[in-house]
């Protein structure tokens, strides 16, 4: 498919494609995912999701006036959306709707709109707007799914009471912790693997639910991967430094480092790696930079998680690396035709 | 036997759109009422005109004959009067460029052709005969082809090679010829092979041109290998074919003699032929009109003919689509419908769709743009450095390594007439260093006022201007001058645009 392009100079010919459709193809592929969310924490992610999609589009509209720009085409180009569901996605299912929103504000007004809008941002904006949170509310940060499998998720009238902030007593119930964390503060406790992966926040490959939401990520990362709109080295090199630096501590030590499989399907992993570290805008564009960067995301996701203070490290990895991928492209330009061997 | 695949980075599928012109035979168009022959139509000097207005000429007659060592002759295409020399629009960019124009007078007759060049003629019979002839590159750069031969007799030239692929979409005009004159194009290979004494020849088509592919392997000739390359854009061009058939790669802003190759169209290699043994100068050629029209197809073109007169052969109505001479890849929209075709146009294309507005959004680094570069260029980046004028910066990256051919464009999300800022930012520099190269020139020239000024205040006796005082001075002088002579010789032959040089009426 092509489209006749309008511009006198060559070519006049043009493949199909738009920002708006490339964005428009990362959320389909994030439907998978979003299913997944309400299929473990029942309908609290969905209304998450879509407070999340209307608060993003109302700060983009707000940003885009102030800077004088139009409506059309920069609101329909896809990027608020892709951006409020990224954000969505790693929230707690039942935080509060003050949260989305000063994360979303964040995230849009200070790390998207404030560098340049779309395309001149040099940090991942729902990451920012994730960090931002949980390094303000760390405590309002942890409501995640009840760690006791007989527990069942809120309902929708429960999940609605709690995004309006109320019934806060009912906090002590859902303060669950995920599997990065609850393996983090029992070893610390000087417990050992094997005494605790019995526990019922162990699934089959890795947290219970984040399982199932890692497992819907990699189907939409691969759809993403056929199609085009990303590539594999990003991915790849991301997953593979993963599991690699995993299975070495976990060979080493196999009672103290968590199995590489977890790794792999437990927290952000698959999102951060199919989602978030192939964001074009913030990594490098030469393939050799984004072997290179993912790589480096996937090394420090796992020293983050392993010895940082937080249990888990997508964010703040894909964050830092952020930060050094003009470096990255700077010295990776690929090789010209005819340049000096 | 197939052909060496040595694969090089990057490239895009496009949609071909071939058959809508390639199914049928070739037609010659009716003569049109005139024909137009830019003295500056291609790379090099203008042609200097041995007609004048009122002159009778016939068919095949030389018009002009080439001014410098870079630069071509040009012969009537059929019989008629010299109405005028004078400026008249030429693609590309519709620039007024002084051109013959012959009133046509529908006899068609024309002059004896010249002998054949017997079978053992060297390499200089060659060149001197395309030189006469008027043969230059019909790929699209224009480069004569006596200059190429030439290069080839004073360097060593491993490989020949043959470029019949026509890796732009909707063009056909080289796939016709091929299937309709493979013995010719052989034969015109061998003899270009000869004249280099090229080690091995290579003739290359498409993969999905088994027409083509079948006529030239029904004419095998010693020393001389036919085959397919892969369908990926840009395939065709020079400095890709050349990595993926020897595997040798032509050098940062050099050229392809550099890596021991030399590279003739398969249209070049049939007018070799025409000119070496049927004796005719090049003065037809085929073109593909194809797109938005009742008969696309090729046309056996005399060079000259008005675009307008092939477009309505073709079934044109008109109307307000966009009329591009050459592909949609590469091609320059034509803002008049007069210009002539020339040697190097292979296409005229009406588009069928009307241009639809696709406004440019912000670039999202998706890197598609280097992904398919045929050079492996940082398109991204070239574009931000471009766009922001840092110029430096975009040379650093090898912003005159880009071919231009458009596949950056082709894909890019955002819309970004990525093309369109290379070739802005590369008439920046070279307007910059034309610039100065002036200052430079003024300086010098200033220097030189200055110390004949001290000279004659000094009361030199000698009213030469030349200060025949320092014998080392006058020594450095003259070598001034010889380079100042050189570097407009230089300035003359390069491809720049015409500024202001025009051939008057001879």
């Amino acid at each position: 498919m092509t489209t006749v392009s309008s511009g006198a100079s060559s070519p006049h010919l043009h493949q199909a494609t738009s920002v708006a459709l490339v964005m428009r193809r990362v959320l389909v592929a994030l439907v998978p995912t979003l299913i997944a969310m309400f299929y473990c924490y029942g309908p609290g992610a969905l209304m998450q999701w879509l407070w999340a999609i209307l608060v993003a589009h109302a700060v983009e509209a707000l940003m885009l006036r102030w800077r004088g720009l139009p409506l059309q085409p920069h609101l329909s180009d896809g990027s608020a959306a892709v951006t409020a569901t990224l954000f969505a996605l790693a929230m707690p299912p039942w935080a509060p709707w003050w949260l989305t929103v000063l994360g979303l504000v964040f995230a849009l007004a200070l790390v998207k709109h404030a560098y340049g809008g779309l395309g001149h941002n040099l940090f991942n904006p729902a990451m920012g707007g994730y960090v931002f949170l949980l390094l303000c509310f760390p405590v309002a940060m942890k409501a995640w799914a009840p760690i006791d499998a007989g527990h069942a998720a809120p309902g929708w009238i429960e999940s609605l009471v709690r995004l309006a902030g109320g019934a806060s007593s009912m906090a002590d119930g859902y303060s669950g912790a995920t599997v990065l964390e609850y393996t983090r503060t029992q070893l610390r406790a000087m417990k050992m693997l094997s005494e605790i992966t019995a526990q019922p926040v162990y699934g089959m490959l890795g947290d219970r639910n984040a399982q199932w939401v890692n497992v819907a990520a990699l189907l939409g990362g691969l759809w993403l991967l056929w199609t085009g709109v990303i590539r594999w080295q990003i991915p790849v090199a991301a997953l593979a430094a993963l599991f690699l630096t995993a299975a070495a501590f976990h060979l080493a030590d196999g009672d103290r480092y968590a199995s590489p499989l977890l790794h792999l399907f437990s927290g952000a992993t698959m999102p951060g790696a199919f989602f978030i570290a192939t964001d074009p805008i913030t990594a490098p564009g030469t393939p050799r930079g984004r072997l290179v960067f993912g790589a480096a995301v996937g090394l420090l996701i796992y020293l983050i998680r392993t010895f940082g203070n937080y249990p888990d490290g997508v964010a703040f990895a894909v964050l830092i690396m952020n930060g050094a991928a003009p470096l990255i492209e700077r010295h990776t330009q690929p090789r010209i035709l005819g340049a000096p061997a | 036997m197939t052909l060496p695949r040595h694969a090089w980075r990057g490239g895009v599928r496009v949609p071909r759109h071939k058959n809508l012109s390639n199914t049928e035979p070739s037609r010659a168009p009716p003569l049109p009422a005139r024909l137009i022959y830019p003295l500056r139509s291609h790379i090099g000097t203008a042609a200097r005109p041995v007609v004048g207005p009122g002159d009778r000429v016939l068919k095949g007659q030389c018009l002009a004959e080439p001014d410098s060592y870079v630069s071509q002759a040009l012969h009537a295409a059929t019989s008629g009067t010299v109405r005028d020399i004078l400026d008249y629009p030429v693609a590309p960019g519709d620039v007024m460029t002084a051109s013959i124009v012959i009133e046509v007078d529908g006899e068609d007759r024309g002059i004896d052709p010249w002998p054949s060049l017997p079978a053992d003629a060297d390499g200089d019979a060659i060149q001197r005969r395309l030189t006469e002839a008027g043969v230059i590159g019909m790929g699209g750069a224009g480069f004569p082809s006596h200059v190429k031969v030439r290069e080839g007799l004073t360097r060593t030239v491993r490989t020949l090679i043959i470029n019949g692929v026509e890796c732009e979409p909707y063009i056909t005009c080289d796939d016709r010829l091929m299937r309709e004159h493979a013995a010719e194009i052989v034969a015109g290979a061998r003899w270009l092979k000869r004249a280099v004494n090229a080690g091995e020849c290579f003739i290359a088509v498409e993969e999905d041109m088994p027409e083509a592919l079948a006529a030239l392997q029904a004419h095998p000739a010693e020393g001389v290998t036919i085959g397919t390359v892969p369908a990926i854009y840009p395939a065709g061009g020079e400095k890709q074919l050349i990595k993926l058939l020897t595997g040798r790669e032509v050098p940062s802003k050099g050229l392809p003699i550099q890596a021991g190759v030399l590279m003739h169209n398969v249209a070049t290699a049939r007018a070799v032929y025409a000119a070496v043994v049927e004796g005719r100068p090049l003065t037809s050629r085929y073109v593909t009109v194809t797109g938005g029209m009742t008969r696309p197809g090729n046309w056996r073109a005399l060079i000259g003919t008005p675009v307008s007169h092939l477009l309505q052969e073709g079934g044109w109505r008109g109307g307000d689509q966009r009329v591009i001479m050459g592909g949609p890849m590469m091609g320059m929209a034509l803002c008049s419908l007069e210009v002539p075709v020339t040697k190097v146009t292979n296409c005229l294309l009406v588009q069928e769709a009307a241009p639809a507005f696709l406004a440019a959004m912000p670039c999202i680094r998706c890197g598609e743009c280097l992904r398919v570069c045929p050079v492996q260029l940082n398109a991204r980046a070239l574009y931000e450095y471009s766009k922001a004028g840092d110029l430096d910066a975009a040379q650093d990256l090898n912003l005159f390594d880009c071919i231009e051919c458009g596949a950056c464009a082709y894909v890019c999300p955002s819309h970004i007439p990525l093309v369109g800022y290379f070739r802005a930012a590369k008439a920046a520099i070279a307007a910059a260093e034309r610039r100065q190269r002036a200052a430079a020139e003024n300086r010098g020239r200033y220097e030189r006022h200055q110390r004949r000024q001290a000279a004659d205040q000094a009361g030199s006796a000698t009213a030469s201007p030349l200060p025949a005082a320092a014998g080392e001075d006058r020594e450095a002088l003259r070598a001034e001058i010889a380079a100042a002579v050189e570097r407009v010789r230089a300035r003359r032959a390069a491809s720049e645009p015409p500024d202001g040089e025009r051939g008057g009426p001879a």
